[in-house]
């Protein structure tokens, strides 16, 4: 602000030197950190492991994680206790048996995404103590089909239309 | 950029786009919240609960454009020392941490009905709160700090490194496995959002960004003033 | 007419977040527009201050 006249030229390139300093270190922090995120960060960061990780990880029984993807269409069912539940959970390559006992949240649905943390017991079976529902992308008024269906079911075998008249007949409450 | 330089010039500015801006403030308040709670349908899936989305999308999208502005405010007040871009930084900061604490509770409320939780430590929700934190922490330099310029320098450069956060909210959910569901309009193929459900969504997001414009001019003028006041208060004490 | 009231079961978490919501932004757009006034006036107070001062 002072003396713009005569040191109006030494300001110019004072004023570049902080440009470019500046501009090269955002970049370079913005680069290195979302490399180190990307790269390295993939497995750690991520919330749940998908059925064909567990596998191929060979996770023992017993050990706790989180397993996540789509509840198998077909696969719901009770037991006789009314409190216990059973599906399979699926990423179009793998699948996962799944044993839950407690309330299920209000989205859980066949052909919809689940997240659920437990452990795998003897039988190969994974007793989740919390199932949460996982919500996709798609949002529509009822009776209308979602525009993005990459899921391993095929929109008509998927109960979408039944759903909204009756969402109790999927989940059994 | 240097026609901004000038606090009469902003003011002159700011009191020609003032009316303007809260006219349309009420009017896309009116008709946001016409169609997100009457004119538009619920969700084959969540029922009535999509419409915490009206309140809680456009929320989540301010905070990080706010985030944006500071941070090309911070840019440039710290390679041209340019006063006024100081200012925008401080004025817009309490604005942005407000939405980004109202997208923090609104995802909350909706997370609890349709998840089945409040709150899950993934990627999309720890980076957003990683956020709201840097918006604290800018507004706790200024604060801490008596000298003006130490002050507005140290949390320019906190809001230019936590600018890297901004691609880590937005690609979250194709990085990691999250719980919180990918994207839904800023999408290669397109909006997977129905057009029914997308024009409360617009108009609630047009509403906030013109609600932004308004308070972020009266912020604006009042750390104007503030500068002002020091600035004489110190010419005082020197007289 | 107040149909659209009935939120069905989730009813408190959406209007709850819509409370949240204006409440807080209503709240900040007041108290920063009643500290802009007051700062205008203490503007003109300091000038005058100064003008009789001097």
């Amino acid at each position: 602000m002072v003396g713009q006249g005569n040191q109006r030229k030494g300001l110019k390139t004072r004023k570049q030197q902080r440009l470019l300093v500046l501009s090269a270190a955002v970049a370079t922090l913005v680069g290195a950190v979302l490399l180190v995120l990307f790269a390295l960060g993939g497995d750690s960061l991520s919330l749940f492991l998908q059925p064909s990780d567990v596998k191929a990880k060979q996770i023992a029984a017993g050990q706790h994680f989180r397993l996540g993807g789509l509840v198998e269409a077909g696969s719901f069912s009770k037991a006789e206790d009314g409190l216990t539940y059973h599906f399979t959970v699926t990423d179009c390559v793998a699948t996962l048996p799944v044993q839950f006992k407690g309330l299920l949240p209000d989205l859980f649905r066949e052909g919809q995404g689940v997240v659920t943390e437990g452990e795998l017991n003897a039988e190969g079976v994974f007793v989740a103590s919390t199932v949460l529902a996982k919500h996709d992308e798609n949002y529509n008024p009822p009776g209308t089909l979602p525009k993005s269906a990459d899921q391993c079911v095929h929109p008509g075998d998927a109960p979408y239309q039944a759903l909204d008249q009756a969402p109790d007949t999927v989940t059994g409450r | 950029m240097h026609r901004f330089a000038n606090p009469a010039q902003f003011n002159r500015l700011a009191d020609a786009v003032m009316p303007w801006a809260m006219i349309a403030t009420v009017l896309l308040f009116g008709a946001g919240l016409y169609y997100a709670l009457i004119g538009s349908p619920p969700d084959y899936q969540q029922g009535e609960s999509v419409r915490v989305m009206y309140v809680h999308v456009p929320a989540a999208w301010m905070g990080m454009f706010i985030y944006v502005v500071i941070a090309v405010a911070s840019f440039v007040a710290l390679v041209w020392r340019h006063p006024l871009a100081l200012l925008a930084g401080k004025a817009a900061a309490p604005i942005g941490a407000t939405f980004t604490a109202l997208a923090l509770i609104t995802g909350m409320l909706w997370g609890k009905p349709m998840w089945g939780t409040y709150w899950v430590w993934d990627g999309r929700l720890t980076s957003v709160l990683v956020q709201f934190f840097l918006y604290l922490g800018y507004m706790a330099l200024w604060k801490a700090m008596d000298d003006e310029e130490k002050a507005g320098n140290a949390a320019s450069i906190l809001a230019l490194v936590g600018v890297v956060n901004i691609p880590i909210i937005k690609f979250s959910v194709d990085w990691w496995s999250t719980l919180h569901q990918p994207a839904s309009v800023m999408r290669l193929d397109g909006p997977t959002i129905d057009g029914t459900m997308l024009v409360p969504l617009f108009l609630m997001a047009a509403a906030y960004q013109v609600y932004f414009i308004v308070v972020f001019i009266w912020r604006m003028k009042l750390e104007v003033n503030n500068r002002k006041l020091s600035v004489m208060r110190g010419s005082g004490m020197e007289n | 007419m107040v149909e659209f009231l009935d939120m069905g079961k989730h009813a408190i978490f959406i209007w709850s977040a819509y409370g949240v919501s204006a409440a807080s932004l209503v709240m900040l757009a007041l108290r920063s527009r009643s500290r802009q006034k007051a700062s205008d006036e203490q503007v003109v107070a300091a000038r005058a201050r100064r003008k009789s001062g001097a």
